[in-house]
């Protein structure tokens, strides 16, 4: 055995255990018992650390990885160019895309000739590792969202742009203004 | 018999029924949320305000659970054992003294259903039929586990009962009489209560309550660990409902009983010095009642969410060889003391 009884202790807070028959006080349970009460009732007018959550919501830490969401650029075009690096990175293979060529007159919505026509991320494969983020060369998609959120279907946690690409700029002036 | 006494009795019962069913309802919540706030959190607050409607949501459910009778069980006495528990349950509280009298015009209402002489004796025997619900219903279903806490029910409730029924003996000693309303009326005030002449009978009848009502730390008849439930193991829907039903029941008449023996019933400090009318003294009364049924249940929740339970040994160990003998004892001492009051005092 290492050390033995002089070995020094760290805490303090080590009690010998020993093992001797009970004693009167011990045999008639009460004091036991009404220390066991105080202790109790201690904890009945604690304050409860509870945080009720529907209404009441923790703030997520500043690196947290929650929703994918696909970012515009400050004209409120969609930055990704649909490259296929953030499947290829993907280690859950949770990511595809089908690309298209972005058309004349639509100059407005896209920022690169080749634009994500689809994209969609199976939440149910996704470990929110955030290496798609890492490695967008148009940052164009951050795990910046809220918790991906409890469904009842398979199909429904296959998330596709309509759940993924941010809001414009100026809707979310009009409806939604920043606090 | 005239007519407006019937009345009056009707009204009294249904009045006593219906709130030691709401009591008993709301003691379930009440149970939950004492658990929460020891245990550092807030218990059911979902449904309604503070989970005021916890109550109603849980029976619904119990109402509309398929109702399920295990194909070897003997069907009548299955479905006897948890009629029989709520019903002993429920009749436990015709003998207990409300409060003194009301007087509406020129009549006078007891606030109790009925005075019988032999008051103490009447809940002893009631205590002592509960039981046999849980007795039938643990043998009914037909099922090892279910017998198994039936049998430990049984021979708990005898080992108790007979520590309970010494520690009342020593009470009796003192009182005099068997009528509970008697006994209150003996201790008005505040240092008259029997607390003071009879504090380890008192807590002698305390843990027997306990074990006769399958509290913790005396649950081992529905020991979740050992036996799954023990004698309700095979119940399910509103006969389970029923059980735990009567388990609150019971809950509320013995802490009524308790109070009524030892904590002085509806009598508190000073109600004839502040010059109140008697209607009032009979309607504070009433409150401080309840007020002391009250921490009763309390205290019964604040043991449960406390101690573990005790091994089946240990229980044994208890009540035969530390509560009867200190019963006796109990009794000895009373007997003692009382003679040397009657002949130096």
């Amino acid at each position: 055995m290492v050390g033995g009884n002089d070995m020094q202790s760290l805490s303090n807070r080590k009690k010998v255990f020993e093992q001797k028959p009970m004693g009167f006080w011990e045999r008639i349970y009460l004091p036991a018992i009404f220390k066991g009460l105080s202790i109790t009732i201690k904890h009945f007018f604690k304050p409860i650390p509870t945080v009720r959550y529907p209404e009441v919501e923790r703030p997520y830490s500043k690196n947290f990885r929650g929703q994918h969401s696909l970012k515009r650029d400050e004209e409120g075009r969609e930055r990704c160019t649909a490259c296929g690096l953030c499947a290829l990175s993907c280690p859950a293979e949770a990511i595809t895309m089908i690309a298209a060529e972005r058309q004349k007159g639509e100059e407005h919505l896209y920022r690169e000739e080749k634009y994500a026509a689809v994209y969609e991320i199976n939440m149910l494969r996704c470990i929110f590792c955030g290496l798609c983020e890492e490695a967008c060369p148009k940052e164009a998609i951050y795990l910046d969202g809220p918790h991906v959120t409890a469904d009842y279907l398979r199909k429904d946690f296959i998330y596709g742009k309509d759940k993924l690409v941010e809001p414009r700029f100026d809707y979310k002036e009009k409806h939604e203004p920043t606090a | 018999m005239e007519l407006a006494f019937v009345i009056e009795k009707v009204v009294l019962v249904t009045l006593i029924f219906v709130v030691t069913l709401v009591i008993a309802m709301y003691s379930t919540l009440a149970e939950r949320k004492v658990a929460g706030f020891m245990q550092d959190r807030f218990g059911p607050d979902r449904a309604g305000p503070f989970g005021i409607l916890q109550p109603l949501c849980d029976g619904g459910k119990f109402f509309f659970k398929e109702e399920i009778i295990p194909a070897g069980a003997h069907k009548s006495l299955f479905i006897l054992g948890p009629t029989i528990a709520i019903i002993t349950a429920c009749i436990g509280s015709a003998v207990i003294p409300w409060g003194q009298s009301l007087t509406i015009g020129d009549r006078v209402i007891e606030l109790q259903v009925t005075d019988v002489n032999i008051g103490v004796l009447y809940m002893f025997g009631v205590v002592a039929l509960g039981v046999y619900g849980i007795m039938l219903g643990g043998w009914a279903s037909n099922n090892k586990f279910s017998l198994m806490g039936a049998v430990r029910a049984a021979s708990q409730s005898i080992s108790y009962e007979l520590a309970m029924g010494l520690a009342l003996i020593a009470l009796l000693m003192v009182t005099q009489t068997l009528s509970l309303k008697e006994i209150v009326e003996q201790q008005s005030g505040f240092v008259n209560w029997n607390i003071w002449v009879q504090p380890l009978g008192f807590l002698i009848f305390l843990v027997c309550a306990f074990a006769e009502c399958n509290r913790v730390p005396f649950d081992l008849p529905e020991c979740e660990t050992e036996l799954i439930g023990g004698y309700n193991l095979e119940y399910s829907s509103m006969k389970l409902g029923l059980y735990m039903f009567s388990e609150y029941i019971n809950m509320f008449v013995s802490s009524a009983l308790m109070a009524t023996l030892y904590f002085g019933g509806y009598n508190f400090p000073f109600m004839y010095d502040l010059g109140l009318s008697q209607n009032w003294i009979t309607i504070i009364g009433v409150i401080v009642f309840f007020a002391k049924i009250f921490a009763f249940i309390f205290f019964f929740m604040w043991i449960r969410w406390t101690l573990p339970r005790f091994r089946y040994d240990q229980l044994m160990n208890l009540g035969w060889k530390v509560l009867i003998p200190l019963a006796i004892a109990n009794i000895v001492l009373t007997g003692v003391i009382t003679i040397i009051n009657d002949t130096f005092f």
